[in-house]
């Protein structure tokens, strides 16, 4: 069967506004909203518009985390994942852990195609898919904003520095996808309830062969300078003026 | 612990890009460093000349290949994890050239990668951003084995020209390096606008904006200051704007000299992709907007008469 993987992470919701602990042990999470990483919810979409095209038979989203991100790949179902799998693992899941518990999926399910976000918007990363190609040996497409997908080859346009560089690539590979490469649907409330009654596995990262292991210690979270607070003008000459003293028109 | 740093060098076949000297810096701050660089291209010359007389680094690896023509995360790494054998550090810019290669070198090496370098305090400990750059963290390396680096442009000045140039050798590497990808083309970013990425000056539009329609006093502001023009979420999600346009945490985070938000209320994730800008300038008719928190300067008013006037005036 012709089937796309597609991971996602657990973040902090993007609207949430991040408080360091005065502890600096790290950030607030307590009574946060988490959701899907949004890179990865347009990673998500992707495969799901290949699917609909007919290029693959099955979507499986697959995430690497504590038990409780049974909630975000529920929501990936209700976006219309065809099954999904909870490698359960708790504590920091660093890229090379996340790959290499991708790796072992992969093994199991041989997809023509990966795909994830480009980074996530916790700890900004932005590894996970290249490793994942590495490991796998296979070609990857980082920062996609356009995929056309052949019997064994993928077109695959790519947001970098100089502008858009389009490479060709053997399936199976890995894509990571840029803000540009769709727009994630919303989902539906029959498709909550249909998502409910979709396969998800629990797998615990042991029972796969990865060890818990994590290579960076987390020394210590700050906050950020803060900027100094500004002052209201009464009308646009004003503005131009004030503007115009700083030098910047 | 002292440093055998390796820099990945950045550059277009002709000439090198500046990130590597930045990363030349960057590396500096380990303390006791050694620093190589590596020009990998099909005839390295002239970028390796280049290398060779930034202050800082001790000798330049040319490593010559046919399939050096194009940047090729998955042909390069191969190369690199060959040279990588004496080496501590493998760092490469946090551009898009830097991130995609460098963590396919880390996995190859089964090494961490620390990514956006942003401060050096030893040589296993580093600084970087989280969350957007709404937390700074500090992360440590056990100390064995390697760590992988990209370098925070932001944060490092380039390195100086050297006094006399390092010497430059040529290696040859023995890898399998795989045909599996292949480059098609590249085309710079098409606008007649400056790119919101690079442009001193960004005038951006909210909601308040009503419109796609309503984006035009933006644009035509805009090109009177040479500015470039993004948008809010909230802007794009009521379809007034391009995805593309998008600036925030779930879009281009951007550091102009001059951000103008106009009719945005400031949402967290807005202000994240902002808060390094040098000034921001809000316009806003609901004067408790959280965007005047940040701002440097507020004007609370109607936008649809603020914006032609300032146009008119500058």
């Amino acid at each position: 069967m012709k089937r796309i993987l597609v991971g996602i992470k657990r973040v902090v919701d993007y609207n949430v506004r991040i408080r360091v602990k005065p502890d600096g042990s790290g950030v607030v999470t307590e009574g946060v909203k988490l959701s899907i990483n949004p890179f990865d919810e347009i990673a998500l979409e992707e495969a799901l518009r290949i699917k609909e095209r007919g290029g693959a038979e099955e979507v499986i989203v697959a995430t690497v985390g504590p038990a409780d991100c049974q909630q975000q790949l529920r929501t990936a179902l209700a976006m219309g994942a065809d099954r999904a799998v909870l490698v359960q693992a708790d504590g920091v899941v660093e890229p090379l852990m996340a790959a290499r518990a991708l790796l072992k999926l992969i093994e199991r399910e041989q997809p023509l195609l990966v795909i994830l976000g480009k980074q996530a918007i916790d700890d900004d990363n932005g590894q996970t898919g290249q490793v994942l190609a590495a490991l796998w040996n296979r070609p990857q497409a980082t920062y996609a904003s356009k995929v056309e997908l052949a019997a064994a080859s993928a077109r695959v346009t790519r947001e970098v520095d100089a502008g858009l560089e389009t490479l060709e690539v053997d399936l199976p590979a890995v894509i990571t996808t840029d803000l540009r490469l769709n727009e994630p649907r919303y989902v539906k409330l029959p498709d909550i309830m249909k998502a409910k009654k979709k396969p998800l596995d629990i797998v615990p990262l042991a029972t796969l062969g990865v060890e818990q292991r994590q290579q960076l210690k987390l020394v210590r979270f700050e906050p950020p300078p803060q900027r100094q607070k500004g002052i209201r003008v009464k009308d646009a000459a004003e503005l131009v003026e004030a503007l115009k003293k700083k030098g910047l028109l | 612990m002292s440093g055998k740093v390796l820099i990945v060098a950045e550059h277009d076949g002709a000439k090198l890009n500046v990130s590597t000297a930045k990363c030349v810096t960057c590396a500096r701050g380990i303390a006791g460093a050694e620093i190589s660089v590596a020009v990998c291209a099909v005839d390295a010359a002239a970028v390796a000349g280049q290398a060779a007389r930034l202050a800082g680094v001790g000798r330049v690896l040319a490593v010559e290949n046919a399939a050096n023509a194009h940047a090729l995360a998955a042909v390069l790494a191969p190369q690199l994890v060959a040279l990588a054998g004496p080496f501590t550090h493998i760092l490469g810019p946090s551009t898009t050239f830097g991130k995609d290669l460098m963590a396919r070198i880390a996995g190859l090496l089964g090494a961490p990668q620390v990514s956006d370098i942003m401060g050096v305090e030893s040589p296993t400990r580093f600084r970087r951003p989280v969350y957007a750059g709404n937390a700074i963290l500090t992360v440590e390396a056990a100390g064995e084995g390697k760590v992988v680096g990209t370098v925070r442009m932001a944060s490092f000045e380039a390195a100086g020209p050297a006094t006399t140039p390092a010497p430059i050798e040529k290696v040859a590497v023995s890898a399998e390096i795989p045909t599996h990808t292949r480059f098609v083309s590249v085309s710079a970013a098409k606008s007649d606008r400056p790119d919101l990425q690079t442009a001193a000056r960004v005038i951006s539009g909210g909601r308040a904006l009503g419109s796609a329609e309503g984006f035009k006093i933006l644009y035509s502001l805009a090109a009177k200051l040479g500015a470039a023009v993004g948008a809010s979420r909230a802007a794009v999600d009521a379809g007034y704007a391009p995805n593309e346009m998008q600036v925030g945490q779930t879009g281009k985070i951007i550091a102009p000299e001059l951000y103008v938000a106009v009719g945005i209320s400031g949402a967290i994730q807005h202000l994240t992709g902002i808060k390094d800008a040098r000034t921001i300038v809000a316009i806003n008719k609901d004067g408790e907007a959280p965007i005047f928190e940040v701002a440097d300067l507020g004007l609370v008013g109607d936008l649809f008469q603020i914006i032609p006037e300032i146009e008119r005036l500058v």
